[in-house]
């Protein structure tokens, strides 16, 4: 079923693209550059009236870092690392990236370690749209793993809206669950929340099937009032996930950003019965720190959040520091780099 | 252009007529609660105590050494989260009182008072290292003699411990910089009594200034919590701390009332009750003697609309639950503006539930054990009295052990002035919510009260900040934040929450004669 409409969708917008007048193809794109005139504005049951909190920058700090002050030991520690494991984006996005790498990390992501250790397979691999078609060759249609894109511009964002719908459609087409968009944030930094609404909205639109992740980049944000307002317009525009960096730009996900996204979580939580999901990325290299997001989730938004449906780590590092850690609560003392695999 | 852009909207909704665009579930509004439940629940993390000896019984330190108190009594002091007997505790009467006076006197006189000032920071610098070196032992012995948990005692408790000594350390040789024009002298001998709330700490407070300026001193810990000034008192010995210039000696409120009796004292500080603070007023009222007296409080923490609420949340939680709230100034009266009062009692809720109960030594634990059955009774009693004057009810779910004091996290709502649990000082974990319309409205039922320690104000806007600041009857107010501390930052009370600062250059003058 879900194979059919996205062979479907693939259909229609090879079709579309064919019959693409070039000359108004361009129009649009000469108006995009100016200011987009262009607003689509789709019915949204979701949206309601805004009501925004600032964020305490001390507080908000200290908070997040009560959380690392956990001490998670033993059967939680071994339960905690595996969620881990079991929530991860394995990730790559280099320009290096080839279909074999992409095929490295699929089975990675399958299997991360050798099945004895009970370890479940990573939630997603994260790939540009380009090799989605070689991780859907790999995994096949029916996988425990998804497929996420990272696309609209990825990682700047700063291409014409038409582009990036684009994009979008040619990734769910080729065979993308789920869509990584970067929003616009010179417009959002521009003071055009308007546009970065739209242009959420337009995304999701395009996604069709596909859940969307938004990614704020925070690093370039700044502020946590900022995050904030931009996490509220992400989840009103219509995306599944937020998602803090594209792990291009420093600092990617740090405790206390995360913290401010999973508080207006919460609150959308609360004003529309909507369930958002949530994903750090970049900058998660330990078990340690892992461990610390998982409580600051457990202790903000509580146990309907901790599953691979509502939280995720995007990261490519972190999980081969995961598994070192189970291999040692296995067998008693870590293993060298070379016990585990490449991806 | 405008057709266009009408053109587009078009392609992309017959494209959602093909491939609709997934809508996630909405759970509907009675159902959109936190669950708090034990899916991952962490698994106990104790703090190892076993190897840190605990003699089975604490005699007087007076003059440096260790002495039989007169009576030859002792008395048990409880670990309040098992009711297993740690140790026992000299019970001093007079003559010993009498013994530590003399030997502070003779301290003060021949040593301590002829030593240059740099002489006397060097002295306490070497505390202040040791304490620093011995931090875990003393942490783990805190919280095994009081009841708090190890995460408070290792992370707020001890690190202010050694920062009092080493600031009133650097003031030692520095006095008559702090004080232009003048020069500073000590006062003689010190008498301080402490509470059981913060052992080392409150010790740490008195301690450290007194010495700094040059004074001696008697010290009287609280009866349930002498262990860890007992171990202070050997700190003071491996410092080599001159013989005599800290005596310490122990037991309940006779001994306490034959300190501060004791013709020879030329000073006397106070922290605890205001109902104990105004039987030594009475004691001291026509003598010689300073005094500073640091009592209970009921401070407000105003919440505006316009908080950072999710932050604000979190400051009423530390503000009210640090220390099992056996805090002078813990924010025990939520202020909550109106229109978001519901906001703000949902979001307490959900934050209550997930305040961990139990086992202090435990690296997780958020609350730990009540320091005393009188205390927990007393608790038990004004929260029932609160729910039988009509006040809505909230605690945490979670199991309490078995054996030990305990109380659970408690938030009464729907509270009003003419309750006792909004005027009386509980000193427990109990949180009463209470609302107002105005900045005004704000301040006047902030200050409806006797005491007058702490206020804590939650807004975004520094105006309205520095408006309440100069409006609140109270010694302490923090802005988006509570339960801040630090040894530079002058603390104390305003009406019936005492008077006198400790802390920072006023805290100096209070043990200086400056005249």
């Amino acid at each position: 079923m879900e194979s059919a409409s996205r062979t479907q969708a693939n259909e229609i917008d090879a079709c579309r693209f064919t019959n693409q007048n070039p000359l108004e193809f361009m129009k649009v794109s000469a108006r995009n550059s100016a200011r987009p005139e262009f607003q689509i504005r789709p019915a949204r049951p979701r949206a309601y009236p805004l009501c925004l909190s600032t964020v305490d920058q001390v507080m908000v700090e200290e908070r997040a870092a009560s959380f690392g002050k956990r001490s998670i030991k033993a059967e939680a520690k071994l339960a905690g690392l595996k969620m881990a494991v079991s929530m991860c984006d394995l990730t790559t996005l280099e320009g290096k990236d080839t279909p074999g790498k992409v095929g490295y990390l699929c089975r990675k992501a399958l299997q991360p370690i050798a099945a004895k250790y009970k370890v479940p397979s990573c939630a997603a691999v994260c790939v540009y749209p380009n090799l989605v078609r070689s991780a859907r060759k790999v995994l096949g249609e029916a996988s425990p793993v998804k497929i996420a894109a990272v696309a609209t511009g990825f990682p700047s964002g700063q291409y014409p809206l038409r582009t990036k719908l684009e994009e979008v459609r040619r990734a769910v087409g080729d065979g993308a669950d789920e869509i990584d968009m970067v929003i616009d944030r010179g417009a959002f930094l521009a003071g055009d929340h308007a546009k970065v609404f739209d242009e959420i909205a337009a995304t999701k639109e395009a996604c069709g099937p596909a859940h969307l992740k938004v990614i704020l980049e925070t690093g370039e944000l700044v502020s946590y009032d900022n995050v904030r307002l931009a996490s509220e317009i992400a989840m009103q525009a219509g995306g599944d996930f937020i998602k803090t960096s594209t792990g291009k730009v420093s600092p990617a996900a740090t405790m206390p950003v995360t913290l401010v996204m999973l508080e207006a979580i919460r609150d959308y939580f609360f004003a529309t019965g909507i369930r958002v999901g949530m994903k750090p990325a970049g900058g998660i290299r330990t078990s340690k720190q892992a461990l610390a997001y998982l409580v600051m989730v457990k202790e903000t938004l509580g146990d309907d959040w901790l599953n691979p449906q509502l939280f995720r780590f995007g990261a490519s590092t972190l999980v081969n520091d995961v598994l070192m850690q189970i291999v040692k609560n296995g067998e008693g003392n870590y293993q060298g780099a070379d016990y585990f695999s490449l991806s | 252009m405008k057709i266009k852009a009408k053109a587009l909207t078009a392609k992309v909704a017959g494209q959602r007529a093909v491939s609709a665009v997934s809508l996630p579930p909405v759970v509907p509004l009675r159902q959109r609660r936190l669950n708090f439940g034990g899916q991952w629940d962490f698994a106990p993390a104790p703090e190892d105590s076993k190897n840190y000896l605990i003699e089975p019984r604490q005699e007087l330190f007076i003059g440096g050494k260790w002495v039989r108190p007169h009576s030859q009594r002792h008395f048990p002091s409880l670990n309040p989260a098992t009711e297993e007997t740690l140790t026992e505790i000299a019970l001093a009467d007079a003559t010993d009182v009498d013994r530590a006076v003399k030997s502070a006197r003779r301290a003060y006189a021949n040593v301590w008072s002829k030593m240059s000032g740099r002489e006397r920071g060097k002295y306490l610098y070497r505390i202040a290292r040791l304490i620093q070196e011995k931090a875990r032992e003393l942490a783990v012995l805190e919280t095994m003699d009081g009841g708090k948990p190890i995460k408070e005692s290792r992370d707020v408790d001890l690190p202010l411990v050694a920062a009092h000594f080493f600031y009133h350390a650097g003031w030692a040789d520095k006095l008559k910089y702090a004080f232009p024009g003048k020069s500073p002298r000590p006062l003689g001998v010190a008498g301080q009594i402490i509470p059981w709330n913060f052992p080392l700490l409150m010790a740490a407070w008195k301690i450290a200034p007194a010495l700094a300026c040059g004074n001696t001193v008697v010290l009287k810990p609280a009866e349930t919590t002498s262990l860890t000034a007992m171990r202070l008192a050997r700190i003071f010995q491996e410092a080599e701390l001159p013989e005599g210039v800290v005596n310490i000696v122990t037991g309940a409120g006779e001994t306490g009332a034959a300190l501060a009796r004791h013709p020879d004292i030329d000073k006397l500080a106070f922290t605890g009750s205001t109902e104990v603070g105004k039987r030594l007023a009475m004691a001291v009222a026509g003598t010689k003697k300073k005094f500073t007296l640091e009592l209970g409080g009921k401070a407000a923490n105003i919440v505006f609309e316009d908080a950072p609420i999710d932050q604000a949340i979190e400051g009423v939680i530390a503000g009210i639950y640090f220390n099992q709230g056996h805090v002078c100034c813990a924010g025990s009266r939520l202020l909550v503006q109106e229109a978001i009062y519901a906001k703000v009692v949902h979001k307490l809720r959900d934050r209550i539930q997930t305040l961990r109960v139990g086992n202090p030594l435990d690296k997780n634990t958020d609350i730990g054990a009540i320091n005393s059955y009188a205390q927990l009774q007393k608790i038990r009693e004004l929260v029932q009295s609160g729910v039988d004057e009509g006040a809505g009810l909230t605690q945490t779910r979670c199991a309490l052990p078995a054996k030990g004091y305990w109380f659970p996290p408690t938030m009464l709502t729907e509270v009003t002035h003419a309750q006792r649990v909004a005027t009386e000082e509980i000193f427990g974990p109990v949180l009463s919510v209470m609302t107002f319309r105005t900045p005004e409205e704000a301040w006047e039922r902030a200050n409806n009260t006797p005491y007058g320690l702490s206020a804590g104000v939650w807004t975004d806007k520094g105006s309205k900040i520095f408006k309440l600041v100069n409006k609140l009857r109270a010694g302490v107010v923090w802005a988006n934040t509570y339960n801040k501390f630090d040894p530079a930052s002058p603390f104390g009370g305003y009406k019936e929450s005492g008077f006198g600062r400790e802390g920072g250059l006023q805290g100096l003058a209070a043990y200086c004669q400056l005249d």
